[in-house]
């Protein structure tokens, strides 16, 4: 049995376990359809302030809360790997021949799958709002951009994870990396209100290259070869966040 | 043939606490071993390594005839692991579980599930097989530990501490289990366990390990027959055991006294006869006891001889 199929199985595993869960499927419906309502009273007539262009906010918010919601998923995916951890279901997984690489990737992929889910039922009720975000292709990169954000996101987590193996420690990392990331993105405000500093800042930030990679459509004047650099970026942090998972792994092994 | 081999294992944790210190044995197929010591001798990391959880710093070890530092897919398609703190999904069902775990070793299809349903149906789990773990009891949860551990039926099969936690009625339902399960399928098992009359029950030889080591190893049997006699148990209510020790130690019929605490152990040719004799001695000389147990030597007796101290006071844990 190959990497890819151990990887499906493994996800499955947790998916099907989460599915049982009633209370928390409610909440992961319910609540980034609050952030989307929310945030479209709220900030409603923040497009009159200069910047926005003739973007409507609802169009500049749908994807904006679908990346939120991806980047949140990915940041705490890592407390499931702490509980495999700490039920030894991990350590009874390492005895078989499953493949190392499978066990993290799994995890990982559980969580753009939960992500993407999410990012659609944004975007069905951003469209009932009155979002258009540029049609299919633009909703198509919004899904893409909130997998990848997840997926890369849950990399970092999983890692921290299984380098802390504690759980008050992997909420104290995750909050303190989460609302900085958040915050030097354009992801609630157009890009051209944020200071200088902080816009140059932010083009280091995975958060903003999601926000920039899903709002591409919306906002007139983005072409493709931009949204395709996000978007390229993104998966190279995939990459990064998912080997830097996989060498922490290796850490945890050697702990054992 | 030998199914496990241990050749001078040695591992240092950090913080310089030496875990294993060139432990040896070796396991004939189909037989039941048992590796028994207090906690902390090493039992467990010695599981590890062969189960290719953990590394050695020294020695080498063979599971199925394959190196574990340098085969360890080979040994792990071979062996089943059935570890000290369970590892079951608490949020799947007996079923999924065991699904899961045949497919993480490759099995698939109608094979598969047809060794889970025997699986369930062996380890008396049949009626829970599709309800969550999380509703299943201590000895239920542990029993579908083992089954996991034997789906894609491995040649050998570890058992770290099998039925610590389990009430004792739990634990002798498992003890019927097991038995079972050694005299049915051509399996190795290595058993891991603090409970003395655990390895006498369940073990065809044991090795006594304390602080990384093999002690002596054998048949339970030989192990206790080594002993001559009874074993006598005195418990002074003052504190000079010192002086009580000397002065039992030079009676005729006693031939070993070990101090622990303010308890004396003694071996004596025959217990019915020594008592009085001993009581009496320690009468005229004023010491006071406390309580006096006499009882046939027992792989507690055997461990004493051996490491010169109490296995429960070794052990550090909450006996059952």
């Amino acid at each position: 049995m190959n990497v890819c199929s151990q990887t499906l199985i493994l996800c499955a595993r947790v998916l099907r376990n989460l599915s049982r869960q009633p209370i928390w499927i409610a909440v992961m419906i319910v609540q980034p359809m609050f952030w989307l309502l929310l945030y479209s009273q709220l900030f409603r007539r923040i497009t009159d302030l200069p910047g926005f262009g003739t973007v409507s906010y609802i169009d500049y918010l749908t994807p904006g809360v679908a990346i939120m919601t991806a980047f949140f998923s990915g940041s705490w995916a890592g407390m499931g790997m702490i509980e495999d951890l700490d039920r030894g279901v991990l350590e009874r997984f390492l005895a078989t021949p499953a493949s190392r690489a499978a066990i993290v990737f799994g995890r990982i992929l559980e969580a753009a799958i939960i992500a993407t889910l999410q990012a659609l039922l944004i975007l069905l009720v951003g469209i009932l709002l009155g979002a258009t975000n540029g049609g299919i292709v633009g909703w198509l990169v919004i899904l893409v951009a909130a997998f990848l954000t997840a997926a890369g996101f849950a990399g970092l987590s999983h890692g921290i994870a299984l380098r802390t193996r504690q759980e008050a420690s992997m909420i104290a990392v995750a909050q303190f990396i989460s609302l900085p990331l958040l915050f030097f993105s354009s992801l609630l405000i157009a890009r051209t209100l944020i200071p200088g500093w902080m816009q140059s800042l932010s083009l280091l930030n995975p958060v903003e290259w999601a926000v920039r990679a899903g709002r591409g459509e919306a906002i007139p004047g983005t072409g493709w070869d931009e949204m395709g650099v996000f978007l390229l970026l993104l998966g190279g942090f995939l990459v990064l966040t998912t080997m830097f998972a996989t060498r922490s792994f290796r850490s945890y092994q050697r702990t054992l | 043939m030998d199914a496990i081999v241990v050749d001078g294992l040695e591992k240092t944790y950090g913080r310089g606490v030496k875990a294993l210190d060139g432990i040896r044995f070796s396991v004939p197929e189909g037989e039941v071993f048992g590796l028994l010591g207090p906690n902390g001798a090493g039992k467990s990391t010695t599981v590890r390594i062969l189960a290719t959880l953990t590394h050695a710093d020294a020695g080498s070890a063979t599971v199925a005839s394959h190196d574990v530092a340098r085969e360890a897919g080979a040994v792990r398609r071979a062996i089943g692991y059935v570890p000290q703190a369970s590892g079951v999904d608490r949020e799947a069902t007996g079923h999924e579980n065991l699904i899961l775990q045949g497919r993480l070793q490759g099995m698939r299809g109608s094979d598969l599930e047809r060794r889970s349903a025997d699986l369930l149906e062996t380890f008396g789990l049949s009626d829970k097989a599709k309800a969550l773990v999380k509703t299943y009891s201590g000895g239920m949860k542990r029993r579908l530990d083992v089954a996991m551990g034997l789906v894609h039926r491995p040649r050998v099969l570890f058992l770290d501490e099998p039925t610590t936690g389990l009430d004792p009625e739990a634990r002798a339902a498992m003890w019927e289990e097991l038995e079972a399960l050694a005299g049915a399928e051509q399996l190795t098992i290595l058993l891991t366990t603090h409970y003395l009359e655990e390895a006498d029950r369940l073990a065809r030889r044991v090795a006594i390990v304390a602080q990384g080591r093999v002690v002596v190893e054998g048949t339970p049997e030989a192990l206790k027959r080594e002993l001559r006699g009874d074993s006598v148990t005195v418990e002074l209510d003052g504190a000079d055991t010192d002086r009580a020790a000397a002065l039992v130690r030079g009676l005729g019929g006693v031939h070993e006294v070990t101090k622990d605490g303010r308890r004396l152990h003694l071996r004596v040719d025959q217990g019915a006869q020594a008592v009085p004799v001993i009581l009496a001695a320690l009468d005229g000389a004023g010491a006071v006891v406390n309580a006096v147990t006499v009882s046939r030597p027992s792989l507690d007796d055997v461990y004493l001889h051996h490491t010169g101290r109490d296995f429960a006071s070794d052990d550090g844990s909450v006996r059952a």
